[in-house]
């Protein structure tokens, strides 16, 4: 009896405890992030107010107006545009990522990879503008070495819009890559080898299934913040290379349709929890796998530690 | 085929020396170099005299003007570190306590917060700037200095939640019975006990802050209102209406900031690059 009304307060006093820690931060969240989508949310069904703002009545014109063939060619630009930026980002990170966690410099590579990661966006993106623009850096460069006469137009169009998404979010491509090579067993791809396998075989069919979540979060969190990219297609885009982000910045601060913009808000919002919660459930499955193939493992440790010791003697 | 066989031994030794002309040492050299491409530019031409591209002598002139002659830049500065700060301290201690709350504590509304404090990370930033946008008409809040703070504090809480709650993954939370043992009550166990073990973690999340909450510019683009300009703001007018050189110098000043911090943080890169 006694145990159990000991149990029960300190239940209660876990209880409270917890609540007031963790409150404030919960309260904040629930204030500026959650409500504000929620009213996002709301406004997508309203009717667009006169001068910006909105009209309390239902309506689904928002997204009747999304299948304008405008809009459709802005969105089919953006998923393009985001798939193959990210594909590039992936296919330059996975060999980036293998050769740091090989590397016996992790820290300093770690340092140079993250330099210009956190190096101000717009410092970035000026950075590209004077090397790529008419009289820029590229340009004097080839003019000098006398191979053009005239500055060739390398910016404000498709390709300068990818290469600078490239650049902007190949770090987020590494990062997660890096961390889930890091933790992997390179003596398998030995092992591998052992079998006969070549050296792409063993990468291919050893290594690349067992940091598959690694290659999810990096390719999640490569397509997401690409796909709602809003300055880069803004400051070195031509005028045909918009994007979503810049209709739903436009919705708002030129044309005022708060409902449009909200729907366009609700598509990024979408594809973006889509990503999260495949991610999420591709790592919880592989935990449960890890689980069940631990039997597995320790048959397999032991034949690699006879191989080992094997291997000395 | 066991191993004994002397070829694998062989084979083995090849794969432990990994090569240094391999595929993915080659690649990774050039994406080092294809990110310090445009820094190296920036950087070479703030010490140019002239004003384009073209290669005139060198010169600390676009210094001087960014020291001397950029009222309008420093004042935007001055925005930058006031928001910083605030948002960061405030990041900083709400973070902080929730971290331990989470880790420690059973409650209801537990899974609500973690899945919620993991949503900013994700969520694209023009969603975020353009829900706080039309959250704060329809509240009728002011668009300045006040909303570019609650913006950046929103953004920032994540990254102190995650660094914190690292940290305490490696805690040992009988230290904390032996505290209560010992008579401690629950404010000075987190005071004395609790904060001072897991302070590298509260630190690296404030830093973190402040390094996002300066480098902000989409959320704060669309919170601030007149007389508000942060310095990211204030590179994006200068961008987009009548580039000068002292940009130039700008980013250097701003490249040697980071690369201050990205060395304050060498020994958590790992965890960093873990939780980005």
């Amino acid at each position: 009896m006694s145990i159990k009304d000991g149990r029960r307060s300190s239940e209660r006093r876990e209880r409270r405890l917890g609540v007031s820690y963790a409150a404030p931060m919960g309260v904040w969240f629930t204030v500026f992030f959650i409500a504000p989508l929620v009213i996002i949310i709301l406004y997508s069904f309203l009717k667009r107010g006169l001068y910006g703002g909105v009209e309390w009545e239902f309506s689904l014109t928002a997204y009747g107006q999304m299948f304008n063939p405008n809009f459709g060619k802005v969105l089919l630009r953006t998923i393009w545009i985001s798939v193959v930026a990210t594909a590039f980002c992936i296919l330059l990170a996975i060999p980036t990522g293998y050769a740091m966690a090989r590397s016996k410099h992790q820290t300093l590579l770690l340092f140079l990879i993250i330099i210009p990661f956190w190096t101000n966006s717009l410092i970035r993106i000026y950075a590209w503008i004077s090397i790529l623009s008419t009289e820029g850096f590229f340009n004097e460069i080839l003019k000098s070495l006398g191979i053009i006469d005239e500055g060739l137009h390398l910016i404000y169009n498709h390709g300068s819009v990818i290469l600078v998404l490239i650049y902007m979010y190949l770090p987020f491509a590494i990062l997660p890559l890096f961390t889930t090579i890091d933790k992997f067993d390179f003596s398998l791809l030995d092992a591998a080898r052992d079998l006969g396998a070549t050296k792409f075989g063993a990468i291919r069919l050893v290594m690349l299934p067992n940091i598959r979540s690694g290659l999810l979060t990096a390719i999640v969190f490569t397509f997401i913040p690409i796909f709602g990219a809003y300055t880069v297609p803004l400051l070195v885009g031509g005028k045909d290379s918009t994007m979503i982000g810049n209709i739903i910045v436009d919705q708002v601060s030129k044309t005022r349709n708060w409902p449009l913009a909200s729907a366009f808000s609700m598509i990024l919002t979408l594809v973006s929890t889509v990503g999260v919660i495949w991610m999420m459930m591709s790592s919880r499955k592989e935990q449960a796998q890890k689980k069940n193939v631990t039997n597995q493992q320790k048959t397999e440790q032991n034949i690699l530690d006879h191989h080992t010791t094997g291997g000395e003697a | 085929m066991n191993g004994r066989n002397p070829e694998n031994g062989r084979k083995q030794v090849m794969f432990h020396d990994h090569r240094t002309f391999s595929f993915s040492n080659i690649v990774m050299v050039l994406v080092v170099v294809f990110l310090f491409l445009p820094l190296f530019v920036v950087v070479l031409y703030s010490f140019n005299s002239s004003k384009g591209m073209t290669w005139d002598h060198a010169s600390l002139v676009w210094y001087e003007k960014l020291i001397f002659d950029s009222p309008s830049l420093w004042m935007a500065f001055k925005n930058s570190l006031i928001i910083a700060l605030t948002s960061s301290a405030t990041a900083t201690v709400l973070g902080t306590l929730a971290a331990i709350g989470i880790k420690w504590y059973r409650f209801p509304g537990k899974s609500y917060i973690t899945t919620v404090s993991y949503l900013p990370m994700v969520l694209p930033e023009v969603i975020i700037g353009i829900s706080m946008l039309i959250f704060f008409s329809a509240v009728k809040i002011q668009l300045g200095m006040f909303a570019i703070f609650v913006a950046h504090t929103t953004f920032n809480l994540p990254f102190v939640f995650l660094l914190v709650s690292a940290r305490l993954d490696e805690f040992d939370y009988s230290t904390i019975e032996a505290a209560r043992d010992l008579g401690a009550n629950e404010r000075q166990t987190l005071l004395r006990v609790i904060i001072p073990s897991i302070m590298p973690g509260v630190l690296s999340g404030f830093l973190m802050s402040i390094t996002m909450s300066l480098e902000d510019f989409v959320i704060t683009f669309f919170v601030s209102g007149p007389g508000s300009g942060t310095l990211p703001l204030y590179v994006y007018s200068m961008i987009r209406y009548g580039v000068s050189p002292v940009i130039n110098a700008l980013s250097f000043v701003m490249i040697l900031g980071t690369m201050l911090i990205a060395w304050v943080f060498r020994r958590f890169l790992k965890t960093i690059a873990a939780n980005s």
